[in-house]
């Protein structure tokens, strides 16, 4: 009854729609040369912020709603959740940022010194107010995408690197898929993985800067992430010097315990974008494709896999379903 | 409507293309102001290899608008000339809005920078935009390196403080009477804009104002309705300011207050 189905591409797309499958008691196969999550993905370099609210900032309004249910969908495929919220703050000069943030957003509420101490102590001497999203969450995108490969190996889902299209395709490839959907385009993040044993940050912190953006998300053991960049181009070959120590800076000015941390890592991809920044559910030919999840991997892959799924089951037409699209 | 290097543009709004939410947002600005010229960096984007940028240039050249490829993020004469020479290649036009920046903080143009890298730009044969403060000695210099258009900042790039020395900025238009003259950076409210089209400048170029808008669209057509409307009412010929209120009915029959 169930019929077979073949994902190409073991990004956070092409799991999350394996996951959803699988589920609902598909038997799912997996195509990829590398043969399940890694660098060649770029939700592997992904912050794993679930931060629909900080994201609606700039965002269109289906992000934040489809993105609600994220951590939920998530948490249901095994992955470590930590719902602690995400703390937004501005340098003293930038105070207006932050005001523009919250009139601009949902679902906060305003920290003064004290309440941010006890929030997060490094930042309450640091920051006089700050703004408290209460809703968001966040995940460890690597542990994530392969515990969620182990357990759909579990489950009898085959990864495989080439294999021949079995039953219906979804085409989950992000830039790579750009042969057959030319309205996608790579928008290049830089980002740089630290350990630093000084700072005690314990949910995602983003620091408004009219230049330098940045958001710091702990990963346990004193490891933290850095991002990232925004520029339009799809070099994913190398990260540039004035990238990194923007980052760097940034992550300096919010608490100088970075100062003395270890680089770890310094990281690069372009994420797959149309032109909205919106992802689609699309059909080219005989294959539906799952793309554009833009700098909203693990925030939209979730609701992204509900709608290929209906597809696949009902034949429907889902909400962010792109009609003309070749 | 002002004319660059013997191209007429149709629209006295100029409009950069950084820090949209997405390329359709910047697509609505474009369409909703009628902006007639898009500037596009480069520096940053083509790192990585001359094309890297391509896949968001071509939605630009899509606009239908004239391009002004900009050398945003050099800080140096030699940076900004190596900028120029690959936007020329990238987009196939002489024009360069050049930026030589002098001060990391402030984003302030380096004025000593600027005249050499124009010298040597126009020497090359391109048609420079420089990007300038409203210093007058400084912009003589730059029409003396061969640049036929003029960009004074209002403000720092990305301040949204308006014109900060208006006197600056006439003395400018009286001296040059003939020279395009551009505002470019500092606009932060369609009334600034106004205000500069009412003291007879050609047109204004803005990036941030729009882009950082909650509604980038609607403020930029809310822009072109105040570039406009300055325009309009700069050519109406304002009367002059008086000290003296003058009615504006006569008052005949009734006693003089002296």
């Amino acid at each position: 009854m169930s019929k077979h189905v073949t994902i190409r591409g073991s990004g956070v797309a092409g799991l999350s729609v394996a996951a959803e499958l699988t589920a609902r008691g598909h038997p799912v196969s997996v195509v990829d040369p590398a043969m399940g999550p890694g660098k060649q993905a770029c939700s592997w370099w992904a912050g794993g912020m679930l931060a629909p609210d900080c994201e609606g900032f700039l965002a269109e309004e289906p992000v934040v709603r489809l993105g609600r249910d994220a951590a939920d969908w998530w948490q249901d495929k095994g992955a470590q959740v930590i719902r602690r919220g995400t703390i937004v703050v501005a340098l003293q000069r930038d105070a207006r940022e932050l005001d523009t943030f919250a009139r601009r957003t949902q679902n906060h509420r305003w920290l003064d010194r004290e309440a941010l101490a006890a929030a997060e102590p490094q930042l309450g001497g640091r920051f006089s107010r700050a703004l408290l999203m209460t809703d968001e969450a966040h995940l460890d995108p690597r542990r994530t995408l392969l515990a969620l490969k182990a357990r759909l190996g579990d489950a009898g889902v085959a990864f495989l690197p080439e294999a021949d299209d079995r039953g219906q395709v979804i085409d989950c490839r992000g830039l790579a898929a750009r042969d057959t959907l030319p309205e996608l385009r790579g928008v290049k993040g830089e980002m740089v993985i630290l350990r630093a044993r000084d700072v005690t940050l314990t949910r995602p912190v983003r620091l408004l800067h009219p230049r330098f953006p940045l958001y710091i998300v702990p990963r346990g053991d004193g490891v933290f992430m850095l991002g990232a960049t925004q520029i339009e181009s799809t070099d994913r070959s190398h990260a540039t010097v004035r990238s990194v120590m923007e980052l760097l800076n940034a992550a300096y000015a919010l608490d100088p315990g970075f100062g003395e941390a270890e680089l770890l890592e310094i990281g690069v991809d372009a994420r797959p974008a149309f032109p909205d920044n919106l992802p689609r559910v699309c059909r080219v030919g005989d294959r539906v494709h799952v793309n554009g999840l833009f700098r909203h991997g693990f925030l939209l892959a979730p609701a992204m896999a509900r709608m290929a799924a209906d597809v696949l089951e009902t034949n429907s037409k889902p909400e962010l379903w792109h009609e003309d699209h070749a | 409507m002002p004319t660059f290097y013997g191209t007429e543009i149709a629209s006295r709004m100029m409009l950069g293309t950084a820090q949209y939410p997405s390329p359709k947002v910047l697509a609505d600005a474009f369409r909703r102001s009628g902006a007639g010229v898009a500037t596009v960096s480069l520096r940053r984007e083509a790192s990585g290899g001359g094309n890297a940028g391509q896949q968001f240039w071509s939605l630009i050249q899509d606009l239908d608008v004239a391009i002004l490829p900009n050398t945003a993020g050099c800080h140096s004469v030699r940076e900004a000339v190596t900028t120029a020479q690959m936007a020329r290649e990238l987009f196939d036009t002489r024009w360069i809005k050049l930026e030589v920046i002098g001060h990391a903080d402030t984003l302030q143009p380096d004025p000593f920078g600027l005249v050499e890298a124009a010298r040597i730009l126009t020497d090359e044969g391109f048609q420079v935009f420089p990007y300038c403060t409203e210093d007058l000695v400084l912009c003589d210099r730059l029409l003396e390196a061969g640049c036929e258009v003029l960009m004074p900042w209002g403000a720092p790039i990305g301040t949204g403080l308006g014109l900060n020395n208006i006197y600056g900025l006439r003395s400018l238009r009286a001296h040059f009477p003939d020279v395009p003259l551009v505002v470019d950076a500092g606009l932060g409210l369609p009334s600034q804009a106004a205000h500069a089209m009412e003291l007879g400048y050609d047109a204004v170029l803005l990036n941030t104002a729009v882009a950082k808008a909650g509604d980038p669209a609607a403020m930029a057509e809310a822009f072109a309705g105040a570039v406009a409307a300055g325009a309009a009412g700069h050519a109406a010929d304002p009367m002059p300011p008086r000290d003296m209120a003058a009615p504006s009915t006569p008052v005949l029959g009734k006693a003089f207050l002296e």
